[in-house]
């Protein structure tokens, strides 16, 4: 027996490989040209840590952020394509568990989240090459943080009725949140106020417990960064499990 | 044994309207059973609540004894549901399409049956063509083939034959009524009456949500007059056959009959009033006629 689950996070992860080129290479050249005009603008003015070049701080900052970015598209854009054109019935007649829906979206946000991450980590070694000095704490933030991206595509996927609110959650909650998060820079470069308001923001702790996974060094200590990603994956999976159990906007 | 189905004091609201109200029905396991009413009775309403895409106000649904909210994989995994709007995944071929929707269902190595599913529906040609390049009948098909795809003991067409060409229609006929013939329950509604009377045991008919008609199909059609005959005649109908004129046509009057002996009271009574009939022709009793009656009579 195939579980529901095994088909449905299969579909999802064949639906990306199908239009690759938009999905993986698109974002890949995305972030190469952030670090070529990043980097040729800023190499010689910033040194953030000691004895790093500019270009190799900023290469995990932009790789954990097209892993995040990607991560939610996956899940938000198939499921509000599949709600829209309609075809989200064969999934909702089908006796798959609400863990078992929730499981094979996130995790096929993992898997492109991690490949677009790869492929610009593998693109931008023609820049630079960052040291890998905690690879598990590389993994471990990469994959928690897709999943928690991954979670909360779903919710904005499952919430949107139209493109348009779509592109609305991205553009003013992600793309903010995102670049508010020491992707470019450390925190402690920024006013106080600043310091203080970017501690609210969960993608930080992602960007910074990332970067420490390649450096050794980060703004906060990479364990409570862990914490405060895994309770906020925690938080959203509840959320996203409890929206799919009362079928809010997929069952009338 | 459990019923097929079994709806038992159903309700949904939308807003203000009653899209179904208070429906009790059961179909026994084997049956071939038609619902059928207007557009917004509440039949599609009532399958999506068997199927779990709407939730019920209050009352309870069953597939072969398992509860659609409580058990509802249990109850999915018996139910294969063909939609009424033309849905499909871009993304995929129809064999990918239909490998995947046996494998929701936890199927693996259903290769042999989507093989036969394609030969009868005859789709087999088209295997490997994305979804998007197919006609609309086509997509109807895939439809038809993603719903049997698990082998569901109970089956449920909402309007599956809208918009395809007679040759598919009958094609899907010959291989539901196989089905069924070998056991599968099936639960139709089709704007097509004749599509219901030829193949429908038992009927129910609905409007505003609640069953205004559940009946075999025997008693339904005994329940109206048993044929009409039409006649175009040389002269004015007699005033002693006007209760029985159910339309008019210039010369050409339909008579409604309550049997064939009837038939030969009427040409009496013309006779008698000095008629001739020019031309006659008899029309048995079928079910718009009964339709027409009981969703009008309301």
């Amino acid at each position: 027996m195939k579980s529901s689950f095994a088909t449905l996070f299969y579909k999802e992860v064949l639906r990306v490989w199908k239009v690759a080129f938009q999905t993986l290479l698109a974002p890949i050249l995305t972030a190469l040209l952030y670090l070529l005009i990043f980097s040729h603008v800023l190499e010689q003015h910033v040194e953030v840590y000691p004895g790093v070049r500019y270009t190799a701080f900023l290469i995990p900052g932009l790789v954990m952020m097209s892993v995040l970015q990607n991560a939610f598209a996956n899940s938000s854009s198939s499921l509000i394509q599949s709600k829209i054109t309609g075809n989200i019935v064969f999934v909702l007649l089908a006796p798959i568990a609400y863990g078992e829906f929730f499981a094979a979206y996130v995790l096929a946000s993992v898997v492109r989240g991690l490949a677009v991450g790869a492929g610009v980590y593998l693109a931008a070694l023609g820049f630079a090459a960052p040291p890998m000095l905690h690879p598990l704490w590389i993994v471990l933030f990469a994959v928690l943080g897709s999943a928690f991206l991954g979670a909360m595509g779903m919710v904005a996927g499952i919430w949107a009725e139209k493109f348009d609110q779509l592109a609305g959650f991205q553009n003013f909650i992600i793309m903010p949140l995102t670049f508010l998060s020491g992707v470019f820079y450390s925190i402690h470069s920024l006013p106080e106020f600043w310091q203080g308001l970017s501690r609210f923001n969960p993608f930080f702790y992602m960007i910074d417990g990332f970067r420490y996974g390649f450096f050794g060094v980060s703004d906060i200590s990479p364990w409570f960064s862990l914490a405060v990603v895994g309770v906020c994956f925690a938080a959203m999976a509840a959320f996203t499990l409890a929206m799919l159990r009362s079928g809010y906007k997929l069952r009338l | 044994m459990a019923f097929a189905v079994e709806v038992c004091q159903v309700s949904k609201r939308f807003g203000s309207l009653q899209a179904v109200d208070n429906v009790d029905l059961t179909i026994e396991a084997g049956e071939f059973f038609g619902l059928l009413g207007p557009n917004g009775a509440g039949k599609t309403t009532l399958i999506n609540l068997l199927a779990g895409l709407a939730r019920p106000d209050s009352g309870k649904l069953s597939i072969l004894g398992h509860d659609v909210v409580d058990h509802y994989r249990d109850s999915r995994r018996l139910l294969g549901v063909v939609p009424q709007e033309l849905v499909f995944d871009p993304f995929f071929t129809v064999r990918e399409s239909l490998r995947l929707q046996s494998g929701y269902f936890g199927l693996r190595c259903n290769d042999a049956w989507i093989d036969e599913v394609m030969h009868h529906l005859d789709l087999t040609d088209k295997a490997d063509t994305n979804m998007r390049r197919l006609s609309g009948g086509m997509k109807r098909r895939v439809l038809v083939a993603q719903a049997l795809v698990h082998k569901p003991p109970v089956i449920v067409l909402d309007e599956p034959t809208a918009g395809v060409d007679v040759e598919l229609r009958q094609g899907l006929w010959r291989f539901i009524q196989r089905l069924n013939s070998e056991g599968h329950t099936v639960l139709l509604t089709t704007h097509y009456l004749e599509e219901a009377e030829a193949l429908c045991n038992r009927v129910a008919m609905l409007k505003r949500g609640k069953i205004v008609a559940l009946d075999t199909m025997k008693n339904l059609l005994g329940s109206v007059a048993t044929c009409r005959v039409q006649l175009r005649l040389s002269g004015a109908l007699p005033a002693v056959l006007l209760p029985q004129l159910v339309e008019q046509s210039g010369d050409s009057h339909t008579l409604a009959l309550e049997s064939y002996p009837a038939l030969e009271s009427v040409l009496a009574q013309l006779r008698e009033a000095n008629v001739s009939v020019l031309e006659m022709s008899l029309q048995q009793a079928d079910l718009e006629e009964v339709f027409l009656q009981v969703v009008g009579r309301e």
